[in-house]
């Protein structure tokens, strides 16, 4: 992977400017609001990586706590097979769904979920999982905060204001502010359980990413509708590259996830090294 | 096009002051291996 490195980050950057030209120069130009519109290229893509990130950071969590006993281990397993299960069975027995959920995007997502789980779980060891969750969290609210950015730079030309207090938006930023003290947390605590503390943290921090996303489905809110279901629709073309924009951005975000990972191993076995040397004389004895 | 420029724009100013900011952790945390390591040849 170290190897690989420079032509994944290559590949990656060349992605990254033919998403732009396609957002920018070959994008249709939406009728009412122009140009201004490409916005919109950027800020869902940044708010579907920041999800995703935020997801992966709750597993990574749960992980994190429930690996410190191997009887809570074995029981978040079962757990995580029995919900995605019933939440598989239950997407083709409940019925109604709300306007243009499927099954098979709930299935895949419920599949999505407990793949994950399982990954993280067989790739990343213990200290893995705490490293994995910092990186994601500070990743996502990079992500975020474009996200708050790119929001109202789009809405003061079409609304003509740049923020309002709608749910959406709210949610978002409290989802931001929660991440944000994820991070000050672990920067800041000097307390040995601090990785335990931010893991709870995070547990609850997730919580607000299922209501960001679907605050505009249940409450009425100036938000523009989901782009993909829940009543939305958009233009094939539009469709097309924003997904490129996204995938790009898939890319870019696990390239320096993962470089941000090998950066806090590497301080972690430096710390490691130098509290072991603190402990040893120069002859090697322990003082 | 004017918010245009300045959404694309300040996307990439945050990842790019992002990446500044990991760059320099490792400059430094490099720096600090090969202290430790001259320390102890």
């Amino acid at each position: 992977m170290k190897k690989a490195f420079p032509i994944l980050g290559l590949l990656t950057a060349v992605f990254l400017s033919y998403a732009l030209y396609e957002a920018l120069v070959v994008a249709p130009r939406e009728q009412t609001m122009g140009d201004v519109q490409r916005i919109f290229y950027y800020h869902v893509p940044s708010a579907w990586t920041a999800f995703l990130l935020f997801a992966i950071n709750f597993l990574a969590s749960v992980q994190y706590l429930v690996r410190r006993n191997p009887k809570t281990d074995q029981i978040a397993n079962w757990v995580v097979v029995a919900v995605g299960v019933l939440t598989c069975i239950g997407a083709y027995v409940i019925r109604p769904l709300p306007q243009d959920v499927y099954p098979s995007s709930i299935v895949t997502t419920a599949l999505s979920v407990v793949g994950i789980y399982f990954l993280i779980k067989n790739y990343f060891s213990e200290q893995g999982t705490d490293i994995l969750a910092l990186t994601t969290a500070e990743v996502g609210v990079v992500f975020c905060t474009v996200v708050l950015v790119t929001g109202p730079l789009w809405a003061r030309p079409v609304w003509g204001i740049w923020w309002t207090w709608d749910v959406r938006l709210t949610s978002t930023l409290v989802l931001w502010l929660i991440y944000v003290s994820y991070l000050v947390l672990r920067r800041f605590s000097t307390s040995g359980q601090t990785p335990v503390l931010a893991a709870a943290l995070a547990v609850f921090g997730a919580l607000d990413v299922p209501l960001v996303y679907f605050s505009i489905w249940i409450f009425r809110t100036q938000h523009p509708q989901p782009v993909i279901g829940g009543g939305g629709s958009i233009d094939p073309r539009m469709l097309h590259i924003l997904l490129i924009n996204w995938l790009a951005f898939l890319c870019f975000a696990f390239l320096v996830c993962w470089s941000r990972y090998q950066v806090e191993r590497l301080q972690r076995d430096l710390e490691e090294t130098q509290a072991l040397e603190a402990l040893l004389e120069p002859g090697g004895n322990i003082r | 096009m004017t918010f245009l420029y300045a959404a694309y724009t300040a996307t990439w100013a945050i990842h790019i002051t992002y990446l500044i900011t990991v760059v320099r952790r490792y400059t430094r945390l490099k720096r600090e291996v090969s202290e430790l390591n001259k320390r102890k040849t």
